[in-house]
């Protein structure tokens, strides 16, 4: 099992990811496939259901946000460690339509070095890479402490620093 | 130049920890091979022929002596003792060990320099003009504008995994001396009709494989809106830039795929949606950032010396240097003095430690501490006054540094070829060498006048060969060196591909090839005044091809 780090905290993973041939379970968290959520999204809606949706990282935020604006979860796949779209699907979800759900990364680049910088991006869920200690993964976060630019997240930025003590 | 503040430090020491901690992890087998080596070329760091290679950004080429001092020491305590500057305005030390890389950055943040994103698929060093703020032909200073997109750029958290490299480069001249259109984004600083500052972009050039000139894709971009526009540039190119090819992976590819007025399209559409975000300029911020490169405080008497009319008239060497090294200066009796790193026996761009620290002196002596890397891999001391130019030669005359040849036939660039790199056909260093010892007579070359001769020993195009006026690149031939020639190539305002002259020619007849090329052209143009490239635009390619390949005499074995 993946080890879950959530908002800065190692957790247990609350969330299934389903087939999509797997009927939805009774009373569980689950996370579909943005074709499932396309086509069953009466379904899923009715039977009052917990359903976030793994969106591949081809799609284009803009065109889906829509019916992506109702998912709990959003789940991003960074499938190699040098495939960075996700990235920019991240920061059109909180920047640009201030999406309030958790944005979830998964893959084979969920690791420790690339974990600071997903955050800035607006991802608050990590389901980390198998061999990853999540544990030092936590450092991650802490290797930056300021920023030149702003994006999804709260770090202190060096423009308006600059502005305070001109 | 611009300083750092403690916010700018604390970020390059922060990195300095980071990667220290990362070769650290590496070192003890907790990150894989191959994405350690993504994480050290974010710092530089490459794994040559025959061992690591770190290039150091020198942003926009600008240099404080003191900056350069530390490159002496790292080249003296970490290097064989010499350092090789690049076309793209940095510097690449050939020799450092893993285990040391974390010091030498921890050296060079003391002096606030670094190696960020240097390599790798990523935002890389903002280059421009290496005349900027002293041109005559320049319509605003450009690097505050640079500096500006330096710091974006820098850990930009979006744009670190990008398809594959991205540069940027500005010009603010009537003369492009950065070669912009052959960038991925060219930003060209303008006025508009109505008299307002902004920009001209052009994005999709570049050079290597499939080399391209980079259409326009904006005409006039308000001067507060830079940042937000070349974050929609960038934001269309990481989510749609071709990721299954590495050789159809730059923006240029994409732009080219569907087309200048689709990617124009999709990028303003991008654009339209963050314009009036947190990316758009505040104009305080600009100016702080003009502060930083304001005028020094120049003699006003400078141009009422006398001796260095008097040292043309008594010296012709240093006539010679002067005629050819000095570039002129907005402020009178001040000039622009050319460091040329282009001597016989030397690989283009190299310089010894030794002459680091000499250079490092003569800046502040005569060029009020700074000096500044060209795209010509040669060094410019920016700020000189006229009577200083002599002692100046004398100096740089001494330290072998005063061939008088800027812009010449042998101020050629080129690439570390087979001698350093891995991935070349053929070598780039010796053909250099071979051409220097056919051309060593320097009245000659004065004769030839301006030609820009670019080499590279593999496809990459790192020497820039397919803008040569002559390019040359390095093939494989069964496993011999042979080199493909290309005539009319520009990366200036008038930029231009080169057309290739026919088969490849083998490396015994490289120098002769070139010194025929030259040959067509002085019989051929129509005076001294045309240069090489307008008599190739005027005759074509058919006057040098029947010349090159004649099977009379020697010939050229094709
Ligand atoms: S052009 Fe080729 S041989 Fe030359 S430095 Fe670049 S990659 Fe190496």
């Amino acid at each position: 099992m993946s080890a879950l780090i959530r908002n800065g905290r190692i957790e247990a993973d609350d969330f299934a990811v389903l087939a999509d041939d797997q009927t939805f379970p009774e009373g569980r968290k689950v996370i579909i496939s943005l074709a499932r959520w396309q086509a069953e999204a009466v379904l899923h809606q009715a039977k009052n259901l917990i359903v976030g949706v793994h969106l591949p990282n081809t799609v284009s935020v803009d065109e889906l946000w829509p019916i992506l604006q109702s998912a709990p979860l959003v789940l991003l796949e960074f499938p190699a460690f040098g495939d960075g779209r996700a990235y920019s699907q991240a920061r059109t979800l909180r920047d640009r339509y201030g999406y309030s759900g958790e944005i979830r990364a998964f893959g084979g680049a969920v690791v420790r070095d690339q974990l600071q910088a997903m955050q800035r991006c607006g991802i608050d869920a990590f389901v980390l890479r198998q061999d990853q200690d999540p544990q030092r993964c936590l450092d991650a976060f802490k290797d930056f402490s300021i920023a030149y630019q702003r994006a999804a997240d709260r770090m202190p930025l060096v423009a308006s620093l600059r502005r305070r003590t001109r | 130049m611009y300083r750092y503040d403690s916010y700018d430090q604390k970020l390059v020491d922060e990195r300095v920890a980071q990667f220290r901690d990362q070769t650290r992890r590496f070192l003890a087998g907790q990150i894989p091979e191959d994405e350690f080596r993504a994480l050290r070329l974010r710092n530089g760091l490459y794994i040559q022929r025959f061992a690591p290679m770190l290039r150091i950004s020198i942003p926009y080429g600008l240099l404080s002596s003191k900056q350069m001092r530390m490159l002496a020491h790292i080249a003296r305590k970490y290097d064989k003792g010499y350092g090789h500057f690049t076309t793209r305005q940095n510097i690449q030390f050939n020799w450092p060990k893993l285990p040391e890389v974390p010091d030498i950055l921890a050296d060079l943040a003391s002096v606030q320099m670094h190696a960020i994103q240097t390599s790798g698929n990523c935002i890389r060093n903002i280059t421009s003009d290496h005349l900027a703020g002293v041109a005559k032909d320049e319509l605003i200073d450009p690097r505050p504008y640079c500096e500006i997109t330096r710091q974006w750029a820098t850990f930009h958290p979006e744009f670190n995994w990008l398809p594959r490299k991205f540069k940027i480069a500005f010009s603010s001249t009537t003369t492009d001396r950065a070669a912009t259109r052959v960038h991925d984004i060219g930003v060209h600083i303008v006025r508009n009709d109505a008299g307002e500052l902004g920009y001209s972009i052009y994005v999709g050039g570049g050079l290597g494989r499939m080399p391209m000139i980079a259409p326009l894709i904006r005409e006039f971009l308000p001067e507060l809106d830079l940042l937000s526009y070349l974050e929609a540039v960038l934001r269309v190119y990481n989510r749609l830039g071709r990721r299954d090819n590495i050789h159809r992976a730059r923006v240029k590819i994409l732009v080219k795929e569907v087309g200048p007025a689709k990617f124009t399209e999709m990028v303003e559409a991008e654009w339209a949606k963050i314009r009036d975000g947190a990316l758009r300029l505040q104009p305080q911020d600009l100016d702080l950032m003009r502060g930083h490169f304001t005028e020094f405080h120049y003699d006003p008497a400078a141009g009422n010396d006398t001796s260095y009319h008097q040292r043309q008239q008594s010296d012709s060497a240093f006539a010679a240097w002067s005629k050819r090294n000095l570039k002129p200066h907005r402020q009178p009796g001040y000039s622009a003095a050319f460091v040329s790193l282009k001597a016989p026996g030397i690989a283009p761009g190299d310089v010894t430690a030794e002459q680091m620290d000499a250079l490092a002196e003569l800046a502040d002596l005569y060029s009020f501490g700074e000096l500044r890397a060209t795209h010509d891999q040669n060094l410019v001391f920016a700020d000189v006054r006229q009577q200083d130019l002599y002692p100046l030669w004398l100096r740089l005359r001494e330290l072998g540094l005063a061939t008088p040849n800027i812009g010449l036939l042998t101020d050629l660039i080129c690439c570390p070829g087979l001698d350093f790199c891995s991935l070349a056909n053929a070598g780039s260093i010796g053909v250099a060498q071979d051409i220097f010892d056919r051309f060593e007579d320097l009245d000659y070359q004065h004769d030839i006048g301006e030609i820009k001769i670019k080499m590279s020993g593999c496809m990459n195009g790192c020497g820039h060969h397919t803008v040569g006026h002559i390019g040359i690149l390095g093939v494989d031939k069964k496993g011999e060196e042979w080199y493909q020639v290309t005539l009319g190539g520009s990366a200036e305002n008038d930029a231009s591909l080169g057309d290739r002259t026919g088969p490849s020619i083998a490396r015994a007849d490289i120098a002769e090839a070139v010194e025929r090329i030259v040959g067509v052209y002085l019989d051929q143009r129509s005076s001294s005044d045309e240069s090489f490239l307008q008599t190739y635009r005027r005759i074509g390619m058919q006057p040098f091809k029947e010349r090159i390949y004649a099977s009379d005499s020697a010939g050229v074995t094709a």
